[in-house]
């Protein structure tokens, strides 16, 4: 007990004469009284903020993270009428009334999961004799924003554990809570949030973002790992990755393509989000050190070179947020639409000329490097500001493209050809 | 048409004759947030001139239980998402918040300024903190709301919408936060 004390004492001790001393060095300035405009520079930020490499100018303060409302639009307030797709192509809405619609997978029969990342929920959008019926299948989870299906059963990603619900399209209506299967994961709120999908070798692939901007960061951070459907067996994949919020493998070379979202406040222009190709397990993709295959990071990357990383294949944009992406096998569009990816740009806050809030599609070389990237599917960006942010892409079996959007709570489908729906 | 016109109806209603309407629904929250837009009670945060769209999404986060505190989460639950929007437009247009009066401590008051802009706080509130869209006003708002608040976010049992703040607080000292909220409690 008198350990105890004495040695709180002099913890008190200590910061009584911490206090004083900062006390005393603040009393060295002028203290001013607290009003507008009176901002005398700034301390440097503290290792790891979020902010570093914001300057201290006007521009660079009206930029900020943009959050979607709440309260998903209803389906006749969409934007439909402003989403362009190219000639030939059609977009409808799908469904909508989902807050936050982020991920999508699908099942065997048809059944499209939705995740979410600011709510509690997620969804399925049942097909009842042509009618879509949106039902919340599971809530109460913390920013489940990864769904994957495999073989009846349906994979949640919750910011820090991997759950799933078997037969669940058979438990639709009244479905069991999610059982855990694997919950070895940091619980940082920034970068997550996680995309999943199960790969061409039945491993279930779920990423570990960086917990912050740009921060030099544990072994557990920064990658991505995969595991058995148990959760069983996991190891790293991939490493030097920022924030991959989607993922999918070339269906002809079953290479692993992967967005990674570049850091914020470096500069209005650079750097730009990445596409990756993993050729194999363990790659180094650079990330705090290296962005987009040729800046070497001003503060972290002292002391590192580029060409010891992997360079990205394709580049996206800066602050775009390409997020889900998905290569396309279907035949519905026309055949040069045949292996592309699709790829969702949530669209930029940390540029002043917003830019992304679109779905392009990437064209590849024989040798699975980028050949060229054009918009597809546009208008979600009116007058710099946001009248939706499309989140994931994912092939229907018909063939056909859904597209998320986080902004209105809504799923769109784009077809090709005569367009099918009578007009409204 | 006829919708168009019944919601043209609903929403004049709600801000001409049902002015006195919204008033009335609002008494209970203004007993403890203040009639004014001031709260007067202790860790009850003052609302007025708080941004719609962030006063909006607190709502709703407490009527989906995101955001927890019970008294809050009861009031909410039967709110309408119409109720929602309504609730958070009135907020927005009550008399901003009175910061708190009183001979301010100005080494205090310096270590509290020096952190907000070291921090760069006015990144997102706005550098007169009366923040934007869903970043809140935290201009005058009360210093125990505000200490608590920071704390919260920073050892996440306050769920953000999204991760921002909590990010954010990574890198702010338990020990910084007393001066940040006195600093922002008088900020004019």
């Amino acid at each position: 007990m008198m350990g105890l004390s004495s040695a709180s004492r002099s913890l008190l001790l200590a910061g009584v004469v911490f206090t004083a001393f900062t006390v005393a060095a603040s009393a060295q300035q002028p203290a001013s009284p607290p009003a507008a405009g009176a901002a005398p520079a700034a301390q440097p930020l503290p290792p790891g903020s979020p902010l570093i490499g914001r300057p201290d100018g006007e521009a660079a303060a009206k930029l900020a993270p943009v959050a979607p409302p709440p309260i998903p639009a209803q389906a006749d307030k969409l934007p439909l009428a402003k989403l362009k797709v190219p000639a030939g192509f059609n977009i409808e809405v799908y469904a909508s009334g989902m807050t936050n619609a982020r991920s999508l997978a699908q099942s065997d029969k048809g059944t499209v999961f939705v995740g979410s990342r600011l709510v509690d929920k997620v969804y399925a959008i049942a097909d009842k004799d042509g009618k879509k019926a949106v039902k919340v299948i599971a809530s109460g989870l913390y920013r489940p924003n990864g769904v994957a299906f495999k073989d009846g059963t349906l994979y949640i990603a919750e910011l820090s554990k991997v759950s799933k619900i078997e037969k669940i399209d058979e438990n639709l209506d009244n479905p069991p809570k999610p059982t855990m299967i694997y919950d070895k994961l940091p619980k940082d709120e920034a970068h997550g949030w996680k995309f999943i999908a199960i790969g061409p070798d039945n491993k279930l692939y779920v990423p570990v973002g960086q917990p912050g901007n740009n921060v030099l960061h544990d072994a557990d951070h920064g990658q991505i790992r995969r595991m058995n459907l148990d959760g069983s067996g996991a190891e790293v994949y991939a490493v030097g990755v920022r924030n991959t919020v989607g993922f999918d493998w070339n269906p002809e070379t079953k290479q692993l393509y992967f967005t990674d979202n570049g850091r914020d406040w470096l500069s209005e222009t650079v750097p730009e989000d990445e596409l990756n190709r993993v050729t194999k397990a363990g790659e180094d993709f650079g990330a705090p050190f290296c962005y987009q295959g040729n800046i070497i990071d001003q503060e972290l990357g002292w002391g590192k070179d580029c060409k010891n990383y992997t360079a990205p294949v394709g580049l996206m944009g800066p602050h775009t947020a390409a997020l889900g992406m998905r290569f396309y096998t279907g035949s519905m569009f026309p055949k040069q639409y045949k292996n592309t990816i699709f790829v969702a740009r949530h669209g930029s806050w940390n540029k002043s000329q917003k830019q992304g809030g679109d779905v392009v599609v990437v064209k590849l070389n024989k040798d699975g490097t980028v050949k060229s990237m054009e918009p597809f599917l546009t208008g979600f960006l009116e007058d710099n500001k946001y009248v939706g942010r499309p989140v994931d892409v994912m092939q229907l079996k018909d063939g056909s493209l859904l597209v998320s959007d986080d902004w209105n709570g809504a799923v769109y489908r784009i077809t090709y050809g005569k367009q099918k729906v009578a007009a409204k | 048409m006829r919708k168009l016109a019944i919601t043209v109806a609903l929403a004049s209603l709600s801000f001409s004759a049902g002015a006195e309407t919204i008033q009335e629904r609002a008494a209970p929250c203004l007993a403890c947030h203040g009639e004014r837009g001031t709260s007067e009670t202790e860790n009850t945060p003052s609302l007025g001139g708080q941004q719609a769209p962030y006063a909006l999404i607190q709502l709703f986060m407490f009527r989906e239980k995101l955001r927890v505190f019970e008294p809050m989460n009861e009031m909410a639950k039967s709110l309408t998402d119409d109720d929602l929007r309504t609730f958070s437009d009135f907020i927005a247009a009550l008399p901003k918040p009175a910061p708190t009066a009183d001979a301010a401590d100005a080494a205090r008051t310096a270590r509290g300024q020096a952190l907000a802009n070291q921090n760069r706080c006015n990144t997102c509130h706005n550098p007169d903190y009366s923040g934007k869209e869903n970043v809140p006003r935290i201009a005058a708002q009360r210093e125990d709301y505000l200490a608590k608040t920071l704390a919260e976010y920073k050892d996440n049992t306050r769920h953000g919408y999204d991760a921002t703040m909590a990010d954010v607080m990574q890198t702010v000292g338990k020990d910084q936060i007393g001066d940040l909220a006195y600093y922002l409690a008088r900020f004019r």
